[in-house]
């Protein structure tokens, strides 16, 4: 609804804590008026009990909050139209001049629920509106509502005990609030008023205030009051089984211990092998296009330093990102289709008893497989895990999880040393090799947890409690909008980062300090010379010899001695430096590095590497054990500032971010090193 | 008896909630005194358990269903 009225894309699916934080759109009314909307996290009601529910109530209760509403519009789910009026009655009590927006109506019709729209809006004393998100109707009608004057109301359907009502007349003057039930709600929220804590504490006493019996209290009566409602609004025409019972027939084979284990990893192997398979046509074609375009710049361009930049620099490090796009936006389109269906919180449920024994909670799946492609909003996500535990060595682990920007550097360092072959003719090798990564960061995601487990302490009892969609179609629609919304931030993003490192980067490739560059230039003519003409194998040696010289050269030759124990040559050295700044500029840090100077050259990336010779042994640069060993070193190490970022946003306190990248630095070294000294 | 007693398919109503901090979030998602619960269906380890209750399904573990008081079983 929220897309409907703003003409945003923002991200939905079949399941609770999809949004995490409030989202702000605008649209003009009729008469010119812009109305600000802000989209809050859906809570169950107005006493949070977990972070992302935290955000919705701490601007509904705080006046100075710059996103604080002049009027409250409030989606109530007409399939579950008692619960969703709990929230939504306790809002028109706070004194919001509220709207109802009636959703998934032809759910319920379909259900034969019938829905009393007149008489809703008459118990409520509020206006209610029938919408429907997919075909926008009933937008117009809540254009109309919004634009009409509206003026504050006061408490209506829970009638404040009597002794209650004395204690908060006492607090009235501290809260400076005339609505009881408001200032009887930011009483529950201990901390809101910090500076008049001892007076309020003091009335507490006199008045054995319990926070918890008084909520349950509130919300016992609340529902007793909404049942009359329901009953006077909703007419039941004999209610069919038919959905409910192949939910159940799902479910029962989804939890099943065998089949609903097999189902899984199914999916998952399906997943993998259209990442490789699906995306090699796509992927081809881009590189075809780059190629071409380069070499057509190149002759059309003057022959000067800006052509070097723009062709050996800033196309093959923006083409390195983007062939691997197709890749990325499959597994983006699995993942929102496994949320959307209602699968993703049946992952949640099955998994919880496993996750248990390692500190988490069955909600850690969804950052965890969320992680799968983006780890910064998937520690977001962690925020609708209550217990603080949980939710912090989630969103410490989550990280080690292999995202999408981990992709390409897989993708292409597995091509160089596995072969295309299919295993029985089904699945192909180079999925498996994929499979396996995803696996060890799963693992080592779950050890860490482990250790985690051990250090920091529990303070409140870790719970389970979640609701659990039924199962619906995807629709294509909500789809489209996932892949085409995530993948556009992933270009956007890292397009950005990957422009500017390639630009430095081609500076640095292509001057060097002092006269080294010339001399050797100079030595190479003198060979023309006496020759006439340069063998091929003598112009790479110039090229290689050029690069070494030239000030990324230096750079790259300086920090070897660290990264030689993992079997890295001074390349591989730059292309990790600059992936500190995001992962998948490695693809594009390599391309440059192999690019520059090569104008003539439109062998592509993975065919550059594989003839990469050590100049002083003679051997291929990238064996078995060198790839292995980088692929590893990518596995664990926080290569991403982002991520940092939003660690220490979530958890407020830069220790976190801090240690997470101090252990993942160690284990993505001591990996390497194991690894390379296995291998090799 | 207690709801982690019942078996999937087996019905009850919902007499009231023991433990204090999950009472409030249990009533909050519709397990009121008085509504009708429902056993679907358990995990591959028996737990955590999945339980209607109005329009919807609410999971929870073992140890949490422990703490909600039902009476009135029938299959």
């Amino acid at each position: 609804m929220f897309n409907a009225l703003t003409g945003l894309k923002q991200k939905t699916s079949n399941f609770a804590g999809t949004t995490v934080d409030k989202k702000s759109g605008s649209f003009l009314l009729s008469d010119q008026t812009r109305v600000h909307l802000t989209d809050l996290p859906g809570t169950y009601s107005i006493y949070p009990k977990s972070a992302d529910e935290r955000v919705a109530t701490d601007i509904l209760l705080n006046k100075n909050n710059i996103d604080y509403p002049d009027r409250v519009v409030v989606v109530v789910d007409a399939v579950n139209l008692k619960r969703s009026l709990l929230f939504c009655t306790q809002i028109i009590d706070l004194g919001f001049p509220t709207i109802v927006v009636l959703n998934m109506v032809d759910v319920a019709e379909k259900k034969n629920l019938k829905i009393d729209v007149n008489q809703l809006s008459q118990l409520l004393s509020v206006p209610v509106v029938v919408i429907n998100a997919r075909n926008r109707e009933g937008l117009d009608k809540l254009k109309e509502i919004i634009s009409n004057k509206a003026e504050k109301q006061f408490s209506k359907f829970y009638q404040i005990n009597p002794a209650v009502q004395e204690f908060l007349d006492e607090l009235k003057p501290i809260f400076d609030d005339n609505n009881s039930y408001a200032n009887l709600v930011k009483v529950h929220r201990t901390g809101v008023a910090t500076h008049q804590l001892q007076n309020i504490y003091k009335i507490f006493e006199k008045y054995e205030y319990q926070a918890l019996k008084l909520q349950q209290r509130e919300t016992i009566e609340r529902f007793k009051k909404i049942d009359y409602i329901v009953v006077k609004c909703i007419s039941k025409i004999n209610v069919e089984k038919a959905s409910t019972y192949l939910n159940i027939k799902a479910d029962k084979l989804l939890s099943h211990p065998i089949i609903g284990m097999l189902f899984f990893i199914i999916i998952m192997l399906v997943i993998f092998q259209s990442v490789f398979s699906i995306a090699e046509y796509p992927k081809s074609i881009i590189e075809d296009q780059f190629n071409n375009l380069s070499l057509y710049l190149s002759n059309v361009l003057p022959q000067n330093w800006f052509n070097g930049l723009i062709t050996e620099g800033v196309i093959p490090g923006i083409s390195g990102l983007l062939t691997f796009l197709p890749q990325i936006a499959i597994l983006f389109a699995f993942l929102s289709l496994l949320e959307d269906s209602g699968y993703m919180a049946r992952v949640s449920f099955i998994m919880d008893s496993f996750m248990r024994k390692f500190g988490l909670s069955g909600k850690s799946i969804v950052p965890l497989m969320g992680g799968m492609a983006c780890a910064v909003p998937s520690i977001m996500a962690t925020r609708n895990i209550e217990n603080v535990r949980d939710r912090l060595i989630t969103l410490l682990v989550t990280p080690l999880m292999s995202c999408s920007a981990r992709l390409p550097v897989y993708s292409l360092l597995i091509s160089l040393f596995v072969k295309p072959k299919l295993l029985c003719g089904v699945i192909s090798l180079q999925a498996l090799m994929l499979l396996m990564m995803y696996l060890i960061g799963f693992i080592s995601a779950l050890a860490l947890a482990l250790i985690l487990k051990i250090f920091i302490k529990n303070e409140a009892k870790s719970v389970f409690v979640m609701e659990l969609p039924i199962y619906k179609w995807p629709s294509f629609r909500n789809l489209r909008l996932n892949v085409y919304e995530r993948s556009k931030t992933f270009v956007t993003e890292a397009g950005k980062i990957i422009l500017i490192v390639s630009v430095i980067l081609w500076f640095l490739g292509s001057f060097g300090p002092g006269d080294q560059l010339q001399k050797i230039n100079k030595k190479y003519e003198a060979f023309e010379k006496s020759t006439n003409n340069l063998t091929q194998e003598l112009k790479s040696q110039k090229q290689a010899e050029l690069i070494e010289h030239s000030y990324a050269g230096h750079f790259g030759k300086f920090i070897e001695p660290v990264i030689k124990p993992l079997g890295f040559d001074w390349k591989i050295g730059i292309a990790l430096l600059t992936s500190f700044a995001a992962r998948e500029v490695f693809v594009g840090t390599m391309s440059t590095i192999y690019s520059i100077g090569n104008d003539d050259d439109q062998s592509n990336l993975r065919e550059k590497m594989l003839l990469e010779k050590n100049k002083i042994t003679g051997a291929f640069v990238y064996s078995k054990a060198t790839a292995l060993s980088l692929m590893f070193f990518y596995a664990f190490a926080l290569q991403c500032s982002s991520t940092l970022a939003v660690v220490y946003k979530e958890t407020r306190n830069i220790k976190w971010p801090l240690i997470q990248f101090l252990i993942m630095g160690f284990m993505a070294y001591a990996s390497s090193f194991i690894v390379f000294h296995l291998m090799s | 008896m207690k709801l982690n007693e019942l078996k999937p398919g087996q019905h009850a109503i919902i007499e009231e909630i023991e433990d204090e901090f999950l009472s409030l979030k249990l009533l909050e998602m519709g397990f009121l005194p008085g509504e009708k619960v429902f056993c679907r269906f358990n995990a591959p380890s028996g737990d955590p358990i999945a339980y209607s209750v109005g329009s919807c399904i609410v999971a929870m573990r073992l140890s949490e269903a422990k703490s909600v008081i039902v009476s009135n079983l029938t299959e």
